[in-house]
């Protein structure tokens, strides 16, 4: 700690114009890989050349990472006001050019409309879904266009590091992340300052420093988003815990499925070694580090920390036994820190508001926010950011806006492969690391999939089966083997060969597959058979005892037909029937042959009367 | 040395070794698959865990693969312990059904098959130990075999299930194979193994075909000893 | 269709980029999947020669992850999101529907070469389940319908250049 790196962070500020001042005006447009799939690049385009024509170059357009509220997207957000446009599209540009950024007129098609009151409400704070969260990670999205590092430096981006390298000790750092509180965001909630510190007390060099980006829960796109749209507080938070233990070597695992996110990640590592953030020498002291991106190949195991070692190293992703913690033997058998991405982004948060505001933030047992991805049969799709502690309950309806097309809440899956469903009756249930376990479940990495009463939980615990089943790297017999017997089982009852006595397999090998496997993949790959088993056991008895489906879902259990009182005899099903099952005159109601239907739902999905009925 | 407490039994072991080695040197049986003298532990059958307590926290463990510790309490035999072995050996009768070695095993541990799974009939007598493999890299050091593919598709063989450029026809592979499940035949001066015929070297002073030309021609290789003083077989010597 | 001796040259600017680090087995496999849609044999021989990797280890690598495929793939890859929450949105009909009318199986080309069918789990576009990916474009809320304009779509764009 030489020369005083703090006054380099301000100079670097100094040497920038500013670039959104809160009276300045500026149009952000989400850019997220969610929103540009609905085309939002498209919407940018046009609002670029809108403000140019209408002569208004002073007002920026801003193009965001995620901002959450994905269900509404494209979404336009005109500062300063912060008015929140949705569903926007090509069509609205002028007319929001014209009215909203030149005179602050509100244009009432495209605000938020509240589903039960019908009142508009025209603030991003204002709506239901934005309110009671605390974005104190996540909301940083919407300041910034992450390919430029200028607008991370404009909302303090980077004043940790100064503040970090130039008054503290490795020693103080790791004390005010323990004195947060900080759990590690992936999944295990595993404390991060012990980890840290593990690895600064470790023998051996070098010593390194990871980001698991792998996110490979399905239904799970948290670090996706912050990735893409935040990437240097992952850096900054990387390089923080780096002085913190001694490394001078980091690396950011990240899925192959995240193109968008390597983009930006690249941008952001480049960026910050060319303003002396990363590289040798961080601003003018004698601490280097830098970071190398490693893109995952398509292995959801690779979310493991030794599997994940053992991609770097250029090996197949098979886990190790982990007798010796990755803290002392980890990527190629050196002392490694291995956290999350959102974990990483919490720390600058952190260190620049203090330990102890951190800590007001949460429960007793786990500390600040946590975001969450809401998903499946919900209203308000998207990434929501809570204090830990919020209710399911206020998650769900709340924020999430309930179930939509007027069907009834069945249950909350969360902690992706490793967790489990929650019934109806547990939904007051504080959200945090502890109590999911209770019941069954766990948080994970935050994904959370809603479902109705058309959502089938045998089912549910047959996709996850079988998708760990694709994802079992084979190593181990318990987990190889048995996981595929428990799917083979699963299949059948699904199927209408499921037998007396399959529960009670299910249970017995869950228990031992549970003990007996080498990493948590196997180890936690029977829980949501286990804890369908034991939410819903009257479903797997229908399935079992009566060949039935109670939800309508298992093919082989439930029948399709057609219900003459609805039937137009459009014909319009005929012609979407993959099989020729369905037979009728023009005008008349029309007939499916049971034998050659293959309940596809090609015909439920092109009906306009709703007449064909599933039973 | 350290101390331990197994079974209820008192046990001391020296400082680095494995809860394996203090265990079996207690004289408590404990039921492997894919720990071999000959190569480094893998821990992937898992039919050698126990259950250890250390302080308040109980956990299931790989033996093979566990340091022994001052303090610790080991089970061998809990209902934990028993019910993972038996999933083991049940699911590999399931997945093997003609090796003879695991039927034998499960008579020993009094397992039984479990006749809700549908036998495997094309995965031979391979357990996937990966014993082979790990004697070909770290033994003989060609890595003529590997494991491919995830899951319950992975399978041993050689890169494209073509004859291997580099295997040497040494065999060490058959022989640590707990199940042999792998094919070596010789008849007459060659030796066939993995898809490729060896020509076998004849012993100048006995005669018998004693190892593969290629072998020779390796190790001479590597030694940098000449060939023609490595054409007599270990009798002769 | 690429040479051997195009392979081997590629291969090697490749590994030489990487610097033939046995670190970067995994993204020497990156580069040459996008390279040639698919790992060549050649490729695969070439590499472990230069990064001096055994053959199998570098086999092992190229059938453990998903992301890499021993045989050419087809010229528009189709990948349907197996992700849980477009599962819950009827994912599987459309799997079905893709399966029905381009007659291959996940992990198979049709033979024209024009399509190859993949599962993938989780994009990560939850929001507008159920999702298709195609190349690089994203299909968000489809349904058998949309499948059915896409594939026409396609086989007109294809009739079209030919």
């Amino acid at each position: 700690m030489n020369e005083n790196p703090d006054i380099q962070a301000h100079q670097l500020l100094d040497n920038l114009s500013l670039y959104y001042g809160p009276k300045k005006k500026f149009v952000a447009i989400c850019a997220g890989t969610g929103c540009r799939a609905s085309g939002s690049l498209k919407v940018k385009e046009a609002l670029e050349a809108e403000l140019k024509k209408q002569n208004m170059n002073e007002v920026d357009v801003l193009a965001t990472g995620c901002l959450g509220f994905c269900e509404k997207g494209p979404m336009v957000i005109v500062h300063p006001d912060k008015y929140f446009y949705q569903h926007v599209k090509v069509e609205d540009v002028p007319e929001i050019v014209s009215k909203t950024v030149a005179k602050g007129e509100i244009i009432s098609r495209l605000v938020y409309r509240h589903p039960e009151t019908q009142k508009t409400l025209y603030r991003e704070e204002d709506l239901p879904f934005y309110k009671k969260q605390n974005r104190i990670v996540f909301g940083q999205n919407g300041m910034l266009d992450p390919s430029k590092i200028e607008a991370y430096f404009n909302i303090d981006g980077y004043q940790a590091l100064a503040k970090v390298l130039s008054e503290m000790t490795p020693e103080d750092v790791i004390n005010e992340v323990k004195k947060a509180g900080l759990r590690g965001r992936g999944g295990g909630g595993f404390p991060a300052a012990v980890k840290w510190e593990g690895v600064r007390r470790a023998h051996g060099e070098p010593k390194y420093v990871i980001a698991n980006g792998d996110e490979g829960d399905p239904g799970a796109y948290m670090d996706r988003s912050l990735m893409e749209g935040n990437p240097h507080s992952v850096i900054e938070g990387m390089i923080i815990g780096a002085y913190a233990v001694g490394s001078n070597q980091g690396y950011i695992y990240v899925r192959n499925e995240y193109p968008l996110a390597v983009t930006h990640l690249t941008i952001a590592l480049e960026a910050a070694r060319q303003n002396g953030l990363l590289g040798k020498n961080i601003l003018g002291t004698n601490f280097s580090f830098d970071i190398h991106i490693n893109k995952g190949a398509g292995a959801f195991v690779c979310g493991e920390s030794s599997a994940l070692f053992a991609s770097i190293e250029g090996r197949a992703g098979e886990p190790r036994a982990k007798y010796v913690h990755a803290v002392e033997k980890g990527l190629y058998d050196k002392p490694t820190v291995l956290n999350n991405v959102e974990t990483w982004a919490n720390v600058p948060l952190i260190i620049n508001k203090g330990a102890d505001w951190y800590a007001s933030i949460g429960t007793e047992g786990s500390k600040g926010t946590k975001i969450f991805s809401l998903v499946g049969k919900i209203n308000n799709t998207g990434l929501i950011e809570v204090p830990m502690g919020t209710t399911l309950y206020e998650i769900i309806y709340d924020m999430g806006g309930g179930i939509p097309n007027g069907r009834k809440f069945k249950a909350v899956q969360t902690g992706g492969p490793s967790g489990g469903c929650i019934p109806e009756r547990l939904l007051d249930i504080p959200v945090d690391f502890d109590k999911l376990y209770e019941v069954g479940s766990m948080m994970g990495s935050g994904g959370m999939i809603v479902m109705d009463e058309t959502s089938c939980m045998v089912d549910v615990a047959r996709y996850f089966l079988e998708f760990l089943k694709e994802e079992s790297c084979g190593k181990c017999v318990p987990c190889r083997e048995g996981i595929r017997r428990m799917s083979d089982i699963l299949e059948d009852i699904c199927s209408g060969r499921g037998r007396e006595g399959d529960i009670e397999i299910l249970e017995s090998m869950g228990a031992a597959i549970a003990d007996g496997s080498l990493c948590a993949l196997g180890g936690s790959a029977p829980n949501p058979v286990l804890s369908t088993i034991r939410y819903f056991r009257e479903e797997y008895e229908a399935h079992i005892k009566e060949h039935r489906c109670p939800a309508g879902v298992c093919k082989a259990l439930i029948t399709y037909s057609i219900d003459p009182d609805n039937c137009t005899g459009c014909g319009v099903c005929v012609k979407v029937c993959a099989t020729q099952a369905i037979t009728g005159e023009k005008k008349k109601a029309h007939v499916i042959d049971k034998d050659k239907c293959t309940r596809c739902g090609a015909c439920i999905q092109s009906c306009k009367f709703d007449a064909i009925k599933v039973k | 040395m350290v101390n331990m407490i197994i079974d209820g039994k008192n046990v001391s072991a020296p400082k680095g070794s494995m809860l394996l080695e203090a265990i079996r040197g207690a004289g408590i049986s404990v039921p492997t698959l894919c720990a071999h003298e000959a190569v480094s532990r893998s821990g992937a059958c898992r039919l050698c865990v126990v259950e250890i307590k250390k302080g308040n926290r109980t956990r299931i463990v790989t033996s093979c693969l566990y340091g022994v510790e001052e303090g610790l309490t080991v089970n061998t035999k809990s209902d934990r312990v028993l019910n993972v072995r038996r999933l083991v050996m049940e699911l590999l009768l399931a997945r093997c059904p003609e090796s003879d070695l695991l039927q034998k095993m499960a008579k020993d541990m009094a397992v039984e098959p479990q006749d809700r799974y549908a036998v495997d009939t094309d995965k031979g007598k391979c357990i996937l130990c990966r014993s082979c493999v790990r004697v070909c890299e770290e033994v003989v050091g060609v890595s003529a075999i590997g494991l491919f593919s995830r899951g319950s598709y992975k399978e041993v063989g050689t890169p494209y299930n073509e004859k291997s450029d580099v295997c040497i026809g040494c065999g060490a592979c058959v022989y640590v194979c707990p199940t042999g499940h792998i094919e070596m035949t010789s008849t007459g001066d060659k030796r066939k193994i993995w898809g490729r015929t060896f020509k076998m070297q004849a012993c100048e002073k006995c005669g018998k075909f004693f190892a593969p030309v290629d072998q020779l021609k390796f190790i001479s290789k590597k030694t940098g000893v000449p060939f023609k003083e490595l054409t007599t077989c270990t009798e002769c010597r | 269709m690429t040479n051997v001796t195009e392979i081997k040259q590629k291969t090697k600017q490749i590994i030489k980029k990487h610097k033939s680090n046995k670190s970067a087995l995994i993204a020497v496999l990156q580069d040459i999947q996008e390279a040639f849609n698919y790992l060549p044999k050649e490729a695969l021989k070439t590499a472990s020669n230069m990064m001096k990797v055994p053959m199998s280890r570098v086999y092992e690598a190229a059938t453990f992850y998903t992301a890499f495929s021993l045989k050419p793939r087809g010229k528009h890859i189709v990948k349907i999101c197996k992700g849980t929450a477009c599962h819950v949105r009827g994912a599987a009909i459309l799997q079905d529907r893709f399966e029905t009318t381009l007659g291959i199986k996940p992990g198979e080309t049709t033979k024209d070469g024009k399509f190859s069918l993949e599962t993938v789990n989780c994009v990560g576009a939850c929001a507008l389940g159920p999702v298709v990916v195609i190349n690089t474009d994203y299909h968000g809320q489809v349904t058998i319908n949309k499948v059915d304009k896409i594939i026409k779509k396609i086989n007109n764009e294809e009739g079209a250049q030919q």
